[in-house]
C-alpha cells in the first residue's frame, strides 16, 4: 500500500503538488455533481416531463409499439451478440464474469434504474421485467443454437433472419403507424441517427469503392463529392436542406423536417464513411486481391467476398465511432430544422408555467447530457470490446 | 464501358436534380443570384462600425473575420489544452492520469450543441452576476453577464501590431542567432530566456516610443467601461469548442505518444534527460509528426464546428446568413455562399497542413 501511494502519487516533491492540486480538484468537481444530484438538483421537472423528454407527444396508447420495439431488439442482441463461451482454462470464475457484467452493463442498468425511479408507474416496472425475460431468453436461444444439432446446422441466413424477423416486424408496425410530428425527445434522436446509419451505409461503401477505382472518371466524381462534404460544417447543411431541398424534388413531394434532416445527415456521414472504408481497404495487402485473381474470381466478387469483409472489419472502431458523432450531432437538427428532438425539449419545458424563470435549466441539460453520454459512452467501449474480439491488427 | 454507364447514371440523376431545381424555381419565382449581397443589410452588429446602410456584402465579411476570431482562438487553446491532458493520460501519477482521463471521456461523449447550451444558458446567463454585483477580480477584470471586460491599450490596433511584429521578429532573429552560436561553439544557451528578454525588452521600447497606455475595466452603471469586452456569446462559443476539441485532441496526442517507439523514451532515460526534456525534446517532436494529420483533421472540425455559434447567438458567418434571411434576402443563394465560403477555408486550411505535413514526414533515404 506504502509503495503503491509512493510510486503512484509521491515520487518527487514536484509529484506530490500535483497529487494535491489534482485531488483537490477531483475532490470539489465529485463533491459538487454528488451535492447537485442528492440535495440541490430539483428533479420534478424532469418527474414531471419524462415521457415528453423520452417520447415527444407519441400517443399514449401506442407506446405499447416501442416496448415491444425495445424488448425484441434486446432479444435479438442478447441471442446473436449474448453469451459467447470461452473455452476451458480460459473460462474466467463467476466473480471475474459478473465484474464484466458490471463493467459493460452496470451503467445501462443505472440508468434504466434512474428512468424507472423517475418513471414510476407500474407500466414501466413490466416493461423492465419483460426486457428482462427477453434478454434471458435470447441468451438461452443462443445456447440452443450451440447445443442443439438440428439448429446448429441451419444455414446462418436463416437463423439470423428469424432472429431479426421480430425486431424488424415491430419496427416497421411502430413505424407505419407513426405519425412523425407527434414524435420527439430522445426517440427521435435515436430514429434519426438509426435511419441515417442504415442509409449511410451503402452509400458509403459505394463511396469508398469509386475512390479507388481504376476509372478516372468514377474517381474524380466521387472525391469531389467526399471532399465538398467533408468541408461542409453539417449545421450549414441542415439549415440550406431547410431552406432548399425542396427545390431539389419535384413539387409533388412535400419533405417534412425529418425526412430533410435524414437526407443531411446519410449524405453527410457517407463521405466520412466512405473515407473510413477506403482506410481499411488500403490495409488490406495487395496478396488478397491477386489471390482472388489467381482463384479466377471476378473483380465484383473479389471485392465483396474478399477485400471487402477484411476492410470492413479492421475499421469497426472507426465506424462506430463516426455513428457515434452522428448520433451525437442528430441534436443539430433541432437547433437547424425545428425538430422537437431532446436538447431542444429539454430547452421548451423550463420554459413550462410552473418552471419558467427560475433556473432550471441545469437539471434538465443535466438528464439529457446523461442520456447522451451514457449512449455515446457504451458504444464506445463497445467498440473497443468488439475489436479485441475480433483481433483487429493481431491477425 | 462500366465508367460510361456510371457517369450516365450520375449525370442523370444530377440531370433530374437540376431540372426540379429549375421548374420548382420558376414556379415560386424567388430569386437565386447573389445581388441580394447589395442590399442594404438593416441590421448592425454590436461592436461593429456595420451599420443599417452598409451592404449585406460587409456584414458577411463581419461575419467571416468573426468566425476566423474563434477558430483561432480556439485551435491554439485546444492544441495546447489537448496536448496537456494527453501526456497527462500517461502520466505515472495516478491523480493526474485519473482526472486527464475522466475529462477525455465525459466530454468527447458529449454533443457539442449540449456543451454550447450549457456554457450559454447556464454557465454564462445564469451562473455569472449581473453587472450591478460583478465579479472584479485584482480590480483587472469585470466579470458579468454582459461579458467579460480585460485591460487593454489605448491607441490605435496598427501601431500595436507593428510593435508586436517587431517583437516577434527580433525574437525569432535573437533565437535563431543563439542556435547558431551553440551550434558552433557547443556551448548550452538558454534560448527561451534570452528571446523572452528580448521581446520584453522591445515591447517595452515600442511602448515607451508610441505611447501606449493600458486602460483598467470598471464597472459603470449599465456595464462596463473601459478595456476590452469579450462578448458573452463568444466566451460560451470559444470555451466549449475547446472543451471538446481538446478532449479529442488528448486522444489523438496519447495515441502518438504510445505509437513512438519504446527504445526512443529510453535512450532518452539512458543519457539521463529530465523526464521535462525528455518530453520535449525526444518523446513530443516524433508524436507529432505521427498526430499531425489527425490535428489538422481536429481543427477544421473546429472551425466547421464553430457554425455552432448560430445557436447562440454569436454572430458569426452563419448566424449572419440566418440574419440576412430572415431580413429578406433569398435563402438559397446565402446559405450556399456561407457554404462555399466555409468549403474555401476547409480547402485552404487542408492545403496548409498538407504543406506542413510534408515538410515533417520522415524523409527516407
Amino acid at each position: 500500500m506504502r509503495t503503491w501511494l509512493r510510486r503512484n502519487l509521491f515520487r518527487t516533491w514536484w509529484d506530490a503538488l500535483l497529487t494535491i492540486v489534482f485531488s483537490g480538484v477531483a475532490l470539489w468537481a465529485m463533491w459538487s455533481v454528488f451535492r447537485f444530484v442528492v440535495f440541490t438538483g430539483r428533479w420534478e421537472i424532469i418527474d414531471v416531463n419524462l415521457t415528453l423528454l423520452l417520447v415527444g407527444r407519441f400517443p399514449k396508447d401506442s407506446l405499447w409499439l416501442l416496448y415491444g420495439v425495445v424488448t425484441a431488439t434486446a432479444f435479438w442482441g442478447a441471442a446473436v451478440l449474448g453469451g459467447g463461451e470461452v473455452a476451458g482454462a480460459l473460462a474466467p470464475s463467476r466473480a471475474e464474469r459478473l465484474m464484466l457484467a458490471v463493467r459493460r452493463f452496470g451503467l445501462l442498468v443505472a440508468v434504466g434504474f434512474v428512468l424507472v425511479a423517475l418513471a414510476g408507474v407500474q407500466e414501466s416496472i413490466w416493461f423492465v421485467v419483460a426486457i428482462v425475460a427477453a434478454l434471458a431468453l435470447g441468451r438461452q436461444v443462443k445456447k440452443w443454437r450451440r447445443k442443439i444439432t438440428a439448429l446448429r446446422q441451419l444455414p446462418a441466413v436463416i437463423w439470423h433472419g428469424v432472429l431479426a424477423l421480430a425486431p424488424v416486424v415491430m419496427m416497421v408496425l411502430t413505424i407505419r403507424s407513426a405519425d412523425m410530428r407527434l414524435w420527439g425527445g430522445f426517440l427521435i434522436n435515436f430514429y434519426l441517427a438509426f435511419l441515417s446509419i442504415l442509409l449511410c451505409f451503402p452509400l458509403g461503401i459505394l463511396l469508398a469503392l469509386g475512390r479507388r477505382s481504376s476509372l478516372p472518371m468514377v474517381r474524380l466524381v466521387c472525391a469531389i463529392y467526399i471532399e465538398a462534404v467533408r468541408g461542409a460544417p453539417l449545421f450549414v447543411l441542415l439549415l440550406l436542406s431547410g431552406v432548399a431541398l425542396n427545390f431539389f424534388l419535384p413539387p409533388q413531394i412535400d419533405p417534412g423536417p425529418v425526412f430533410r434532416s435524414v437526407t443531411v445527415f446519410t449524405l453527410f456521414t457517407a463521405a466520412y464513411l466512405a473515407e473510413i472504408v477506403r482506410g481499411g481497404l488500403q490495409s488490406i495487402p495487395k496478396g488478397q486481391t491477386e489471390a482472388g485473381r489467381a482463384l479466377g474470381l471476378p473483380t465484383l466478387k473479389i471485392i465483396f467476398l474478399v477485400t471487402l469483409p477484411q476492410a470492413l472489419r479492421n475499421v469497426i472502431p472507426a465506424q462506430i465511432g463516426q455513428f457515434i458523432s452522428l448520433f451525437k450531432d442528430t441534436t443539430l437538427a433541432g437547433a437547424a430544422l425545428s425538430i422537437v428532438e431532446m436538447l431542444k425539449i429539454s430547452q421548451a419545458i423550463t420554459k413550462q408555467d410552473a418552471f419558467l424563470g427560475r433556473g432550471y435549466i441545469y437539471e434538465v441539460l443535466a438528464f439529457a447530457g446523461l442520456l447522451f453520454w451514457v449512449g455515446s459512452f457504451v458504444m464506445s467501449k463497445e467498440s473497443q470490446r468488439v475489436e479485441k474480439k475480433l483481433g483487429v491488427g493481431q491477425r | 464501358m462500366l465508367q460510361f454507364f456510371i457517369l450516365l447514371s450520375v449525370a442523370s440523376v444530377l440531370y433530374w436534380l437540376w431540372n426540379n431545381y429549375r421548374l420548382n424555381v420558376a414556379q415560386s419565382k424567388i430569386p437565386t443570384n447573389f445581388q441580394f449581397l447589395d442590399n442594404p443589410s438593416s441590421f448592425s452588429l454590436p461592436g461593429n462600425a456595420l451599420d443599417q446602410s452598409a451592404p449585406v456584402r460587409r456584414a458577411f465579411v463581419q461575419g467571416l473575420l468573426n468566425t476566423l476570431r474563434v477558430s483561432i482562438a480556439g485551435i491554439l487553446l485546444a492544441l495546447l489544452i489537448g496536448t496537456l491532458v494527453g501526456i497527462g493520460r500517461l502520466s505515472k501519477n495516478f491523480a493526474v492520469r485519473t482526472v486527464s482521463g475522466t475529462y477525455v471521456e465525459i466530454l468527447r461523449n458529449l454533443p457539442l450543441l449540449l456543451l454550447l447550451t450549457f456554457m450559454n444558458l447556464a454557465v454564462v446567463l445564469k451562473l455569472f452576476p449581473r453587472i450591478e454585483s460583478a465579479w472584479v477580480p485584482l480590480e483587472l477584470f469585470v466579470i458579468s453577464n454582459r461579458g467579460i471586460a480585460i485591460p487593454w491599450f489605448v491607441g490605435s490596433g496598427t501601431t500595436l501590431l507593428i510593435i508586436l511584429g517587431c517583437c516577434i521578429a527580433a525574437m525569432i532573429l535573437v533565437s535563431s542567432c543563439c542556435k547558431v552560436y551553440s551550434n558552433r561553439t557547443g556551448k548550452k544557451v538558454r534560448t527561451i530566456l534570452i528571446s523572452g528578454a528580448v521581446f520584453i525588452v522591445v515591447m517595452v521600447a515600442g511602448w515607451s516610443l508610441f505611447g501606449f497606455n493600458l486602460t483598467l475595466p470598471v464597472v459603470n452603471e449599465r456595464g462596463s467601461l473601459g478595456g476590452i469586452r469579450i462578448d458573452p456569446s463568444y466566451f460560451a462559443l470559444l470555451v466549449s469548442l475547446v472543451l471538446y476539441t481538446s478532449s479529442h485532441v488528448a486522444e489523438i496526442v496519447r495515441g502518438s505518444i504510445l505509437a513512438v517507439p519504446k527504445g526512443q523514451g529510453e535512450a532518452a532515460d539512458a543519457i539521463a534527460l529530465e523526464p521535462i526534456k525528455k518530453m520535449q525534446l525526444v518523446i513530443l517532436p516524433q508524436a507529432f509528426r505521427v498526430a499531425m494529420p489527425a490535428l489538422g483533421n481536429q481543427s477544421l472540425n473546429l472551425i466547421k464546428n464553430s457554425s455552432l455559434g448560430a445557436a447562440i447567438s454569436y454572430f458569426e458567418l452563419t448566424q449572419i446568413a440566418q440574419i440576412t434571411v430572415g431580413n429578406g434576402s433569398p435563402a438559397v443563394p446565402a446559405f450556399t455562399l456561407t457554404l462555399i465560403v466555409y468549403l474555401a477555408i476547409s480547402l485552404m486550411s487542408s492545403l496548409i497542413i498538407n504543406i506542413v505535413n510534408r515538410r515533417l514526414a520522415l524523409v527516407e533515404r
